[in-house]
């Protein structure tokens, strides 16, 4: 491909060498501070501090809160792509902005606009009392703040592929008389499959790591309404480095994993598409 | 066209109440289930330690009285916050926050009836606590009073008081002195607080937080903090730091209320109400000593006076004209806090 | 594409109708009560609220190194996705998989970890020290910090573009004799930039907002190293709820018309590349 002169091989290995310094020194760097605080006073005090009760009801409200959110968003996701990209309509430009819009509202105006919306100063309150139903600093709050939090992550990465593919051959199946769950199970989603399984994965990265947002809304109520995030904050809080750091080890473990998980996908989705070709 | 828009409503009326079903069908209040009640007590952040023991003599003194079994779920986190957030529906059904006004707050939103002041002891505060000075062993800038946080190249580490009950009692401990310095002379009084906060490295949100810069990250010379964590981090640390007492200080009175609206909506009055009240039996006081909390008996509080330096002069906040007034004066937009920064 | 004024393919309807539902709910709705709580504030008063001196400033430091590590990301993220498209080298494939970590590190754990390594005590800060710089408890810890949040953004907004760009242009230009910082300006930025710009965009966008890991490692003093959220978090402390979402609509409406931004340039882009 490149002519392999002297120049370049200098400036491909300065850059390679500046881009590995970077990712060393911003990425790397953090997670080894993690693990070996973690592990700073030994194996014993890390199983211990990991294996606690209120960790472990932490870990399931964090799986919990994700599932759901993974849940959330697969349906919205695949009913929003299939609307912005197989059909013409007024205002589709506003409706993908206003998709993208939870990316880049501070977690903190999330949690606060919950607040808002179900708290005790809403004009929802007093129906939701009477309904029986808690929903701000209680799980279905953490929920909503992690869904909205991780909202457009599959949708958005559904859009492009579902726009470069067009609509010839949904529109040939429709007139061949194929409803819409044939079409979309037989046409669409193989072509979107790679792309789908992709979103899940960063939906799932993202739902186990909000902080801010869950934060306002969860009222800290130990073994009840917190999440692993909450509670590495609630252990610094105790002046507990070790086991705080021990419990953000399992967080990047997690982290670690997904982002294998990731690059497996995209490998294999990769080559899949090559074979088609 | 019509038919579109038709369907696109209903899908939208029957997706919308999946998703609100969904939502509330999860919590189930756990009422009728008598041989076990459970408790939540919304307070702040340094009673961490106290109420985790407090806890437990309270859930067997609770089965000896009710031969019921009693669960205790703890919240902690700034005052502000936690008091903002019982006011916005956190079910809380005792409040044991770092000051009466956070209290005050709670009440202002309709959850707590007017005159929990009196419905306990001593205004309802079962511990006290004041602000003393944690420094770095062998005292290296020679820290001995409030005059000396002002010298240049003193590094003062104190939380926000716009968002850290603790941090007003540090601040108004340290108007108190200059007050008392300045014969009353509120303009020199405001220059002392000033230089005060100039010398102030890093403000944390919360007592916590910058606990844990001073600790932990190193930072400053000097950290205003409440007799308990300054004890705390010396039972850690015991090489590392030393705690001065200053000339004057504030007697900080943290206080504790049932949270009305929620105990009656949940049954709970009784349990919640002994729960406070217990905290006054000697064994409670007792353990408020151990976790360095000031007992508000005096006979218990005289079995700790080797701890505690008893001595020392301590201002209230009625000498700011209570917490309405102190708060409107110093701490609210435009007060004299936001004054001191502004250039 | 091509004109049509019936649709074919059907359930435009019900997918449309679910999307909009799920949108109202989760979004809409809550954003909604924002705008009709900031709504019962009379104009002055909000106009009063923003214009506080602390409240300027802090959007002087929240804009500032917001921008600057988005800046900073900008160009390290071309960097890095030229470098993950272009070149081959062992552990590639690790330096790819790294690039999401911040999205999946919670941010506080992210915020603790960078503080602990950049306070004079920690193994970065004490190299900085000898030089007499303070990257904790200053801008420059905030940036740092702001800059790990947005490393995603531009890299892999850059990356797919680059891989569709034919290298063969470059070669063509290489073979005429074109210098190679020409051939990057002329050849290969014009078809990068609106990518540049769009992952630029959204990262300015996440930064402005990011709380979690920068309390941490901010100091957070007034007219220094306090961030707008944090005075939206303040305001709410002390019970001042219509200030709040004032600052918190302003930081909502800058969120919103970046994100349109993006979208437009995307669009444009999108025709231009006739993709």
């Amino acid at each position: 491909m490149h002519k392999d002169t002297v120049g370049s091989k200098i400036v491909k290995w300065l850059l390679i060498g500046i881009s590995v310094l970077f990712v060393f020194l911003m990425l790397v760097l953090p997670l080894i501070t993690v693990i070996t605080e973690a592990l700073r006073s030994g194996w014993e005090i890390y199983l211990e501090a990991i294996t606690d009760k209120y960790t472990v009801k932490a870990i399931q409200l964090t799986l919990f809160a994700t599932i759901c959110a993974v849940i959330f968003n697969t349906i919205f996701g695949l009913f929003a792509a299939w609307t912005l990209t197989k059909f013409r309509f007024k205002g589709k430009k506003l409706l993908t902005t206003l998709i993208d819009v939870p990316v880049t509202v501070s977690p903190i105006i999330v949690g606060l606009i919950f607040v808002l919306t179900f708290g005790r100063q809403s004009l929802l309150y007093p129906v939701l009392q009477e309904l029986n139903i808690q929903v701000v600093f209680a799980v279905p709050g953490i929920v909503l703040a992690t869904v909205f939090v991780t909202f457009p992550f599959i949708s958005r990465e559904l859009i492009p592929v579902l726009e470069a593919q067009g609509t010839d051959e949904e529109e040939a199946a429709a007139l061949m008389g194929a409803n819409g769950l044939t079409i979309f199970t037989k046409v669409t989603f193989p072509h979107i499959k790679w792309a789908f399984l992709y979103g899940v994965v960063l939906c799932t990265a993202r739902a186990m790591g909000e902080f801010g947002a869950v934060s306002v809304l969860s009222g800290h109520l130990r073994g009840k309404t917190n999440t692993l995030p909450l509670h590495v904050e609630i252990l610094f809080n105790e002046f507990r480095y070790v086991p705080a750091f021990a419990v953000s080890s399992i967080l990047v473990m997690m982290a670690v994993i997904i982002l294998i998980v990731r690059s497996v996908v995209e490998y294999i989705g990769k080559r899949n598409s090559e074979d088609v070709r | 066209m019509k038919k579109n828009i038709l369907s696109i409503a209903l899908a939208s009326a029957i997706s919308a109440s999946v998703i609100l079903t969904g939502c509330g069908s999860k919590e189930v209040p756990d009422t009728a289930n008598a041989d076990k009640i459970t408790l939540t007590n919304v307070s702040y952040d340094p009673t961490r330690e106290l109420y985790t023991s407090y806890n437990e003599i309270f859930a067997a003194h609770w089965k000896e009285l009710k031969g019921q079994d009693v669960e205790i779920i703890q919240s902690h986190g700034g005052s502000g916050k936690q008091a903002l957030e019982v006011a916005n529906g956190l079910e809380a059904d005792v409040v044991t926050l770092a000051l009466e006004y956070d209290v005050k707050a709670v009440q202002d939103a309709g959850l707590i009836e007017d005159g929990w002041v009196n419905e306990f002891d001593k205004e309802s505060a079962p511990y006290t606590s004041t602000i003393v000075f944690l420094v770095r062993k062998g005292n290296p800038k020679n820290i001995l009073d409030w005059g000396d946080l002002v010298n240049d190249g003193v590094g003062v580490i104190t939380p926000n008081p716009k968002t850290s009950g603790g941090a007003r009692w540090n601040y108004l401990a340290a108007w108190a002195y200059a007050d008392k310095l300045y014969g009353g002379d509120e303009a020199q009084t405001k220059e002392f607080i000033k230089k005060l906060y100039q010398n102030v490295l890093v403000l944390d949100s919360g007592a916590r937080g910058a606990t844990t810069t001073f600790v932990e990250n190193g930072q400053g010379d000097v950290l205003l903090a409440w007799e308990n964590e300054a004890y705390l981090s010396i039972k850690d640390y015991p090489d590392d730091y030393e705690i001065i007492t200053p000339s004057i200080s504030i007697l900080a009175q943290p206080s504790v209320a049932v949270v009305d609206e929620v105990v009656d909506k949940r049954g709970t009055r009784e349990a919640a109400t002994e729960y406070l009240n217990y905290l006054y039996s000697d064994e409670a006081q007792r353990i408020a000593g151990d976790n360095y909390y000031r007992p508000s008996n005096p006979d218990i509080l005289a079995e700790y006076a080797n701890t505690f330096d008893l001595d020392v002069n301590l201002v209230t906040i009625s000498d700011f004209g209570g917490w309405d007034e102190a708060q409107a004066k110093h701490f609210a937009d435009g007060g004299v806090f936001d004054e001191i920064y502004e250039k | 594409m091509k004109k049509r004024s019936v649709r074919v393919i059907p359930m435009f309807g019900l997918s449309m109708g679910v999307t909009l539902a799920m949108l109202s709910v989760i979004v809409l709705i809550p954003l909604a009560s924002l705008v009709v709580f900031t709504a019962q504030m009379s104009f002055s008063d909000i106009i009063e609220t923003l214009t506080r001196e602390r409240v300027l400033a802090s959007f002087r430091v929240s804009f500032g190194t917001a921008f600057l590590a988005s800046a900073i990301n900008a160009v390290m993220g071309v960097i890095l996705a030229w470098v993950l498209v272009r070149y081959d080298f062992p552990g590639k494939r690790i330096l790819d998989g790294m690039i999401e970590l911040p999205f999946a590190l919670p941010t506080a754990v992210a915020g603790i970890a960078l503080t602990s390594l950049t306070a004079d005590k920690g193994l970065v800060g004490s190299f900085f020290a000898r030089f007499g710089i303070k990257i904790a408890y200053t801008k420059i810890g905030i940036t740092v910090a702001l800059v790990f949040i947005g490393i995603p953004f531009v890299v892999r907004a850059v990356q797919p573009v680059l891989e569709k760009l034919d290298p063969s242009f470059e070669e063509a230009a290489g073979v005429m004799g074109a210098s190679r910082s020409r051939i990057f300006r002329q050849v290969i930025f014009p078809e990068l930039a609106p990518a540049v710009f769009t992952g630029f965009g959204l990262a300015f966008g996440r930064c402005l907002g990011e709380y979690g890991s920068v309390v941490f490692i901010a100091g957070n003093k007034p007219f220094e190293t306090e961030i707008t959220p944090l005075i939206i978090m303040s305001e709410l402390q002390e019970y001042d709820y219509s200030s709040a979402t004032a600052i918190a609509l302003v930081m909502l409406i800058t969120a919103f018309l970046i994100l349109f931004l993006v979208n437009l340039i995307q669009a444009r882009n999108t025709k231009i590349l006739g993709r």
